[in-house]
């Protein structure tokens, strides 16, 4: 009997003991870093990070960018999944298309959307081709900050919209079909369907697919570096810039404290907010 | 207000045919029983009448009105399902006000009429917790509660009592009867359970690959089968049948016995229930196999040249495995078949 019990930990012990090691002690060592500077326990890592002048934009940007694509995705993951669930046939085949960015680096998606908005790229050369424009325009440069923005913004939205698509799509495949023909059946409209039966019962799938998303979208950088260099610093990129261009690696562990908070922070909030009582689940 | 009609509807699933022509009028606040085994057609049947299916030809009609292109909320029906269909994130009190609310009545009449069906079907005091606190026989109720709420023309239920133990189903079941009586609606009821079928139904309607064999009421169903399959279906035990050859103009002989029979251009079938006869002189002769005595009635399993026959009998009666019993049928009670077409001949 107690072998048995003893079993499943024991099972379990090989993955745990790889991730204290190679996850939660470097972590520590990043946290030791981040709060001590020349051996002493100190905030000055922290203070430097946020008297930075760019800090405040750092901050701002990967906030707005986090703000602006998780909605947008969840919009269009939400519609897409709602569509691919009805399908009878040639459903696997369109999971697999749309799971096609997932399949790809962030940088090579980045580089993808940059050999589109260059100013020798594809837009440039369909616009002048198509005699749209004289010549190609500089889409990414300092000027045009909204235009990377959009640029960023779009290939977030183009690389892992199907994450959430697919975690929704399974969560769909969950609930009930006797529940959708209830709620046709005493009165509900394919939009009330959706709001009165899908998103009630879809919260956890919602919860877990807003989690990855946001987590991800805090830790956004290779795209960004791709498609806007420095002129749109993020988090994440400082956290790099610090570390290996100013080669300071306490406050490089103090940006990766701080997006560790926030990631922390948003996902605790997700996990109140899409919240299911025990007596209410599936 | 609702008379259904049914006229001509098919269903075909690819190759399959679900549904042949099926032609039935439903009458306004009838009972209406669907019976059958399972893949007969009966919840699909049911399904294009609630607009959850469509019907690959036919028509139909509701209340005066023709129904078979409009989605199930135009329809003015409400459905009790299987599998209940409760709402886990709801509350009792909010599944049974769902479809009030997509109506968009007022408040105080959604409370009015959430508490008197809850009231009726004595759920008042469940009316805060979700579906998950509840029991089967308890969601059960709110299923029901929640189409009563509705005050539909048509109330329309597929099996809602199979997932139930036998002693709730049996108090659903009167349960059931008393409050669709009282509420003045037309019903009709899917169910593969003959008994709840005979004690539910106005009229039950049997079904057998797609067809309706014999739509009447429930005594006339276990009286006069219009077909072999009714009667070997309904019943337990079921119609006994035996072959009787043609010996002359309306006289057939039934293992070894001469009966009188209809007229016939030559060798039918003739049935009888196992309640319908009595032991006497010049009987079918029958050896008898197992005695299983039930209280009321001794059933026992008789040989007739080879084939199962059981006859009930009195408890009192005495006979033991070996035994030879003459078993002589109740004249008026003796049905015959065609054995080609396998329709009743009167």
């Amino acid at each position: 009997m107690r072998s048995t019990k003893a079993l499943p930990y024991f099972l379990l012990a090989p993955a745990t003991v790889f991730l204290v090691v190679f996850f939660l002690y470097p972590f520590v060592l990043v946290a030791i870093d981040a709060f001590t500077k020349g051996g002493a326990v100190t905030l000055d890592n922290f203070r430097t990070m946020t008297s930075n002048w760019k800090f405040s934009e750092t901050f701002r940007n990967t906030m707005l960018l986090a703000a602006v694509v998780v909605p947008i995705q969840l919009a269009m993951a939400l519609s897409m999944a709602t569509i691919v669930s009805k399908l009878s046939t040639g459903r696997s085949a369109i999971l697999y298309i749309f799971a096609i960015p997932l399949g790809l680096s962030d940088l090579a998606a980045g580089l993808i959307w940059l050999a589109i908005f260059e100013q020798s790229g594809f837009l440039n050369s369909w616009l002048v081709s198509l005699g749209l424009i004289d010549k190609p325009i500089m889409f990414l440069g300092y000027q045009n900050k909204w235009v990377i923005f959009i640029a960023v913004v779009l290939a977030e939205v183009w690389r892992a919209t199907a994450i959430m698509m697919v975690i929704l799509v399974a969560g769909m495949g969950l609930i009930p079909k006797e529940y959708y023909e209830a709620a046709e059946v005493f009165g509900a409209s394919p939009w009330k369907r959706f709001v009165k039966v899908t998103l009630p019962l879809l919260r956890p799938s919602l919860q877990t697919a807003l989690i990855l998303r946001v987590i991800l979208a805090f830790e956004v950088f290779a795209v960004v570096a791709a498609l806007a260099g420095t002129q749109f610093p993020v988090l994440m990129g400082e956290t790099y810039h610090w570390q290996f261009a100013l080669q300071d690696r306490g406050v490089a562990a103090a940006f990766a404290m701080l997006i560790l908070v926030i990631s922390i922070a948003f996902t605790l909030l997700l996990l109140y907010l899409l919240r299911v009582p025990k007596e209410a689940r599936l | 207000m609702a008379e259904i009609e049914i006229k001509g509807v098919a269903k075909r699933f690819g190759a399959f045919t679900a549904l042949h022509q099926i032609d039935l009028t439903i009458t306004n606040q009838e009972f209406m029983v669907l019976l059958g085994a399972s893949g007969c057609g009966k919840t699909t049947l049911l399904r294009i009448i609630a607009g959850l299916e469509t019907p690959s030809e036919g028509e139909v009609w509701i209340g005066g009105r023709r129904v078979d292109h409009l989605p199930p909320r135009q329809r003015g029906i409400a459905m009790v399902f299987q599998n209940y269909a409760v709402f886990p994130h709801l509350t009792v009190y909010e599944n049974i006000a769902f479809g009030l609310r997509m109506q968009k009545k007022p408040q105080s009449e959604v409370d009015h009429r959430v508490k008197r069906t809850a009231e009726l079907m004595h759920i008042e005091q469940l009316l805060q917790r979700y579906s998950g606190q509840l029991s089967g026989g308890q969601r059960q109720r709110v299923a029901v509660a929640r189409a009563l709420a509705m005050e539909p023309d048509v109330i329309l239920m597929d099996e809602p009592l199979s997932n139930l133990d036998a002693l709730l189903r049996l108090e659903m079941r009167a349960e059931l009867k008393g409050v669709l009586a009282h509420s003045k609606t037309t019903a009709i009821y899917v169910t593969h359970d003959q008994v709840e079928a005979m004690s539910l139904a106005d009229r039950i309607a049997v079904m057998h690959q797609g067809r309706i064999v014999q739509a009447a009421s429930p005594v006339e169903v276990y009286r006069n089968p219009a077909a072999r399959f009714v009667g070997s279906f309904i019943g337990n035990p079921p119609m006994n049948f035996l072959p009787a050859t043609k010996s002359g103009e309306e006289r057939f002989i039934v293992a070894g016995s001469m009966l009188k029979g209809p007229k016939a251009s030559g060798d039918i079938e003739f049935a009888i229930r196992p309640e319908d006869m009595d032991i006497g002189p010049g009987g079918i002769p029958a050896t008898v196999r197992v005695v299983e005595p039930l209280g009321a009635h001794t059933l026992i399993t008789t040989d007739v040249e080879g084939k199962i026959f059981r006859v009930v009998l009195d408890s009192n009666a005495e006979a033991k495995t070996g035994d030879m019993l003459s078993l002589v049928p109740r004249a008026d009670r003796i049905r015959w078949f065609d054995p080609q077409s396998t329709s009743a001949i009167q």
